[in-house]
């Protein structure tokens, strides 16, 4: 009951963290004029706009080297804004390639690691029995195999009640089956929560799947911004969903 | 139907796992028998007089020599001379090693006051020390515990400070994202993620210990294992010596199943350590 009130209460701090940080309420993200270089090479960022609304999955897709992983890493904190502008709300959480789950801790412990109060234990078996893996609540991470280990990371995101969402890659590491159900997972989790969400992928059906916009980078630049207004669930015999897989590849330099 | 399918199964099982136990019991009596074995040869040299027990005690009167030793608390009191030596020795080592590797494995400056020097020092050989530290302390309890103290101090400081500068960047880029602060990152994941290899350099630190303590007890001592000894050769007590030796043995024994008992304790996270532990 207490985490219910806890989740309302933080979802309101969120929303005014939005008021505060931005004039209009419309945006969760706003990136204005993003440029980043390492040493003398050519700018990894370049001028780089992109705005995300709250609630809004953005898929970011490019080619190794294009800047993905950059922006990815300014939005998450990690890198600083050197040039431009980046607003977000306070709460981001960010799912890895890898799990990045602390060995020595229990999934439990690894899920509520750094919130504050007594009831951890129980917020984290709220957020497990969501994402699916509650029957491994007291387990060691090694122990656990590659999908329960993402869904852990997934849970240990949610739990901060994020108004936005960074995903790197998350189910690249993956077997098939497993992916198939992590998308599964995550575009449920997505409709019932509904913050704003950066999935940065390689997979164009993944973009295509789960996202309400494709963002294709090159160069530091956005070569493709597309919406993706499609019915959920989509479907891949859907002719509307193989001309945009169509679409996405070629400006991947991809033809089929 | 199925409930006696899955008991007959089980029990076949069970069945089997109990043979192979068995079977591995036998095979663990096997490995005593080389060495029991090699026992018995030596004590037949001895009384049949092909080794002079003037060279070597035969097991027997080692034995019995140690119950001697024992009854008239001359072994007692020397072990418990040379315990608190190692122990004082080894105690101090893991404090400044601890406080070292801390220092210079968590900052910048503290590393480049502390790690330069002790880099320098460890080429040492710490038993070269001996004579210096002589000339310093005395022939004291001072000496002889700061010489154990000096050789447990590097395996400590090595093993955790490697293991504090090699946790996973990617964890530490992780507890960023989740806004943990300096300390709260510390707490979490450096300390209990380079425990594993200040366990490695504390093995190795007893280890060291001992080493110290004999060389440090047969130079210049009134008391001690090493002592006892040093003065059984004076009386060509071979006996005695061995005892010594017997001593030394067990002590290292011992106290490196201590280690290993805690490994297992505190990384039960590995499955490794489970297995082991199990």
């Amino acid at each position: 009951m207490s985490a219910v009130l806890k989740r309302a209460q933080s979802e309101l701090a969120t929303v005014a963290v939005h008021a505060g940080s931005h004039e209009d309420g419309n945006v969760a993200v706003i990136v204005e004029g993003l440029t980043r270089r390492f040493g003398d090479g050519p700018a990894v960022l370049d001028r780089l706009d992109l705005a995300i609304a709250p609630g809004e999955f953005v898929a970011l897709l490019g080619h190794s080297g294009s800047g993905k992983s950059t922006l990815l890493r300014t939005l998450a904190g990690i890198d600083p804004v050197v040039e431009g502008a980046v607003s977000r709300p306070r709460e981001v959480s960010v799912v890895f390639q890898e799990h990045r789950l602390l060995p020595w801790k229990r999934v439990w412990e690894n899920v509520v690691l750094g919130q504050e109060g007594k009831d951890g234990r129980d917020r984290a078996a709220a957020i497990l029995e969501e994402v699916g893996l509650a029957h491994r609540i007291d387990a060691w991470p090694l122990t656990l195999s590659g999908g329960e280990a993402q869904r852990a990371a997934l849970a240990r995101a949610l739990v901060r009640e994020p108004g936005f969402l960074l995903l790197d890659e998350p189910f690249a590491a993956l077997d098939a089956l497993t992916r198939l159900k992590m998308q599964g997972l995550v575009g449920e989790l997505w409709k019932r929560r509904r913050c704003a969400v950066l999935l940065v992928t390689h997979d164009v059906d993944e973009a295509l799947l789960l996202a309400d916009r494709a963002v294709v980078l090159e160069r530091g630049r956005i070569r493709v911004d597309m919406p993706v207004a499609l019915e959920r669930p989509r479907k891949h015999v859907d002719p509307v969903f193989e001309d945009m897989r169509e679409t996405l590849l070629k400006s991947l330099g991809v033809s089929i | 139907m199925s409930e006696t399918l899955i008991s007959l199964a089980s029990r076949g099982r069970s069945q089997g796992a109990s043979g192979r136990i068995a079977l591995r019991e036998l095979g663990r009596f096997r490995r005593y028998l080389s060495p029991l074995l090699l026992v018995a040869v030596w004590q037949a040299a001895c009384a049949s007089g092909f080794v002079s027990t003037r060279l070597v005690a035969s097991p027997w009167q080692i034995a019995q020599t140690a119950a001697s030793l024992i009854a008239d608390g001359t072994l007692t009191s020397n072990l418990g001379v040379s315990l608190l030596r190692a122990g004082a020795g080894f105690g101090i080592a893991a404090v400044v090693g601890v406080t070292l590797a801390l220092l210079s494995g968590l900052s910048r400056v503290g590393e480049d006051l502390v790690d330069a020097p002790l880099q320098i020092m460890r080429t040492l050989p710490a038993l070269a020390l001996v004579p210096l530290f002589i000339l310093w302390f005395g022939i004291g309890e001072t000496p002889k515990v700061l010489l154990v103290a000096l050789g447990a101090t590097f395996p400590i400081y090595l093993n955790l400070h490697k293991g504090v500068r090699s946790i996973d960047p990617k964890l530490l880029e992780m507890t960023r994202t989740l806004g943990l602060s300096r300390l709260d990152t510390i707490r979490n994941v450096i300390l209990p993620g380079a425990l594993p290899d200040l366990l490695i350099g504390i093995r190795y630190a007893v280890g060291v210990s001992w080493l110290m303590l004999v060389v440090a007890e047969q130079v210049n001592a009134e008391s001690g294992i090493g002592h006892m000894m040093m003065d059984a050769e004076d009386f060509l007590r071979t006996d005695i010596i061995m005892v010594g030796l017997l001593v030394y043995g067990v002590l290292g024994l011992l106290s490196d199943q201590i280690v290993r008992f805690l490994e297992a304790k505190l990384l039960v996270w590995r499955p490794l350590a489970r297995g082991a532990a199990r």
